[in-house]
C-alpha cells in the first residue's frame, strides 16, 4: 500500500518540475556519477553543451552549486575552451575550416566574404536565428581545401561565392 | 627545469636541505623551498617583478622576473624556480633586460594605459616598472582594444582597459578572501578578468565588497570611486598580517 502511494506523489513532483527536466536528467546524472565532485566541471559542462546545444546561465548556476565551484571559475572554463557556446545555436550550422590547407586556399577570403555579406563572424549566429558560423581548426580533409560543413554535410573546394549561395538557400 | 620541492612534506624529521648557489657572482645559500626571487630579495638583489605579491600564492604570469641560468638556454621566471646546488644565476644581463622590456612594451600595447588621465598616474606599478627599466617607446603597434568601464558596483569601479592580466585580483579574492568572486575568461589576447558569470561587478552576488583586489591592483584597472587623476594610492599593509592569520600559506586557488 505505501509503495502505492508513493509513486503518484513521486510523478505529481516531478511534473511540478520545469519542462526542461528532462534535459536536466543527463546533466545530473554527469554530476553523480562523479559523486559532486569539483573536477567533475568539464565533463559536466560537456553534457550540458550536448543536451542543451549551449551553456545557459540557469544551467551554468546549477551546475557550480551543486559541484560546490565558483561561479566564476565555470564561466572561466566555459570561456577558455572552444567546445563550449554560451549563445543557443542557429537552426543550421556552418562549418569554415581554419586549418593550413584550407587557410591557404582561401577560407580567410571566404569568411571575410560571409561577415560582410551575411554580417556574422565566427561563433555568431544571423539575429533571425537561422544561420551560426563556426571556424573549426582543421577538419582532416585536407585534400578538399578550402572545406567547411554545412548542417553535418561536408562540402570541399569551396569558393566565396557557393558558400554564400548555400546559406542564402537557408535564409 | 624548475622542480617544486613545496610538494614534498617536510617536516622536524625530515627538514628542508640547505643549499648554496650563485647569483650574480655572488654566493648564496637558501632553503630548498625558496625561490631565486625571495632568495635574491634577501640578499638585496633587485628582480622586478609585476604578478608577484608577498603575501600571495605565485603565478608566473607576468615574466618580468625572468633570469639567466648556466647551462639552461630558456629564460626562466625566478618567482616559480627553485635554486638547486651549484646553480649560476644571472639577473641583469643584457638579454635579461631586453626581454624585460619587451614584455612592458607588449603589455603597453594590449590594452589602453593611458598614464595622464588614470586614477593611478604616479602611484602605479606598470608605471614605475618602465621608468625602473628605462622604456621610453614603444616599437610595437598599439591594438587599441575597446573595453568597457564597469563602475556598476557602489564603491568601486574597473577600468578593463588598464589591466595587465597580473591575476592578483582572483589570487587574493580567492585564497585571502576566499570569495572566488573574480576569474578569468576567455584565452590568449582576448582573456578578461570577470565576476562571477561576466556579469556587471555591482550584479555579483558572491562578491562580499571588501575590496582587497582594488588595493592589491597594481595599476588602475580597480579603483575606489570618487578618485581623480592621481589620487588612487594603493594600501596593502594588511596583506601578510591576514595571510598569517589565516593560515593558508599553502594553499592555492588552482586547487
Amino acid at each position: 500500500m505505501k509503495e502505492e502511494s508513493a509513486t503518484p506523489e513521486r510523478k505529481s513532483a516531478s511534473a511540478k518540475q520545469p519542462p526542461e527536466d528532462h534535459r536536466l536528467r543527463m546533466v545530473n546524472r554527469t554530476m553523480q556519477l562523479y559523486r559532486n565532485q569539483s573536477h567533475a566541471l568539464i565533463e559536466t559542462l560537456h553534457a550540458v553543451q550536448e543536451s542543451f546545444g549551449y551553456l545557459e546561465e540557469g544551467v551554468l548556476k546549477h551546475v557550480a552549486g551543486t559541484l560546490r565551484v565558483p561561479l566564476s571559475r565555470v564561466y572561466a572554463v566555459a570561456t577558455f575552451y572552444h567546445s563550449f557556446t554560451l549563445k543557443p545555436p542557429g537552426e543550421h550550422t556552418c562549418v569554415i575550416c581554419m586549418g593550413t590547407a584550407c587557410y591557404i586556399g582561401g577560407s580567410g577570403a571566404i569568411l571575410g566574404d560571409i561577415k560582410e555579406k551575411v554580417g556574422i563572424g565566427s561563433g555568431e549566429t544571423t539575429p533571425d536565428g537561422k544561420v551560426s558560423l563556426l571556424v573549426a581548426r582543421c577538419l582532416g580533409s585536407c585534400g578538399l581545401a578550402p572545406a567547411g560543413v554545412f548542417d553535418g554535410e561536408v562540402a570541399g573546394k569551396l569558393s566565396p561565392d557557393n558558400v554564400i549561395d548555400k546559406i542564402g538557400r537557408w535564409r | 627545469m624548475s622542480h617544486h620541492p613545496k610538494g614534498k612534506l617536510r617536516t622536524d624529521l625530515n627538514p628542508s636541505r640547505l643549499l648554496t648557489f650563485k647569483i650574480d657572482d655572488r654566493d648564496v645559500s637558501a632553503r630548498e623551498d625558496e625561490s631565486i626571487l625571495e632568495v635574491a630579495r634577501q640578499n638585496g638583489i633587485a628582480i622586478p617583478t609585476l604578478c608577484h605579491l608577498d603575501g600571495l600564492s605565485e603565478r608566473g604570469a607576468c615574466r618580468l622576473c625572468i633570469v639567466e641560468v648556466r647551462g639552461v638556454a630558456k629564460l626562466l621566471p625566478s618567482c616559480v624556480t627553485f635554486p638547486r646546488q651549484d646553480m649560476e644565476v644571472i639577473t641583469n644581463s643584457e638579454r635579461v633586460v631586453n626581454y624585460r622590456k619587451k614584455i612592458l612594451e607588449l603589455l603597453f600595447t594590449e590594452r589602453n594605459h593611458v598614464c595622464s588621465v588614470c586614477v593611478s598616474n604616479g602611484h602605479c606599478e606598470l608605471q614605475n616598472l618602465s621608468v625602473e627599466l628605462g622604456v621610453t617607446h614603444v616599437r610595437y603597434n598599439y591594438l587599441y582594444p575597446e573595453h568597457a568601464v564597469d563602475a556598476s558596483h557602489s564603491r568601486f569601479s574597473v577600468d578593463h582597459n588598464r589591466c595587465v592580466l597580473c591575476l592578483r585580483c582572483v589570487r587574493v579574492c580567492d585564497e585571502i578572501e576566499g570569495a572566488h568572486t573574480w576569474d578569468i575568461m576567455g584565452r590568449g589576447i582576448t582573456s578578461k578578468v570577470i565576476t562571477d558569470l561576466n556579469q556587471p561587478w555591482g550584479t555579483a552576488e558572491t562578491c562580499t565588497g571588501c575590496g582587497k583586489c582594488v588595493q592589491v591592483c597594481p595599476t588602475g584597472a580597480l579603483s575606489e570611486k570618487g578618485k581623480s587623476v592621481a589620487e588612487m594610492i594603493k594600501r596593502r599593509q594588511f596583506l601578510p598580517y591576514l595571510q598569517m592569520m589565516r593560515g593558508r600559506q599553502e594553499e592555492s586557488w588552482q586547487k
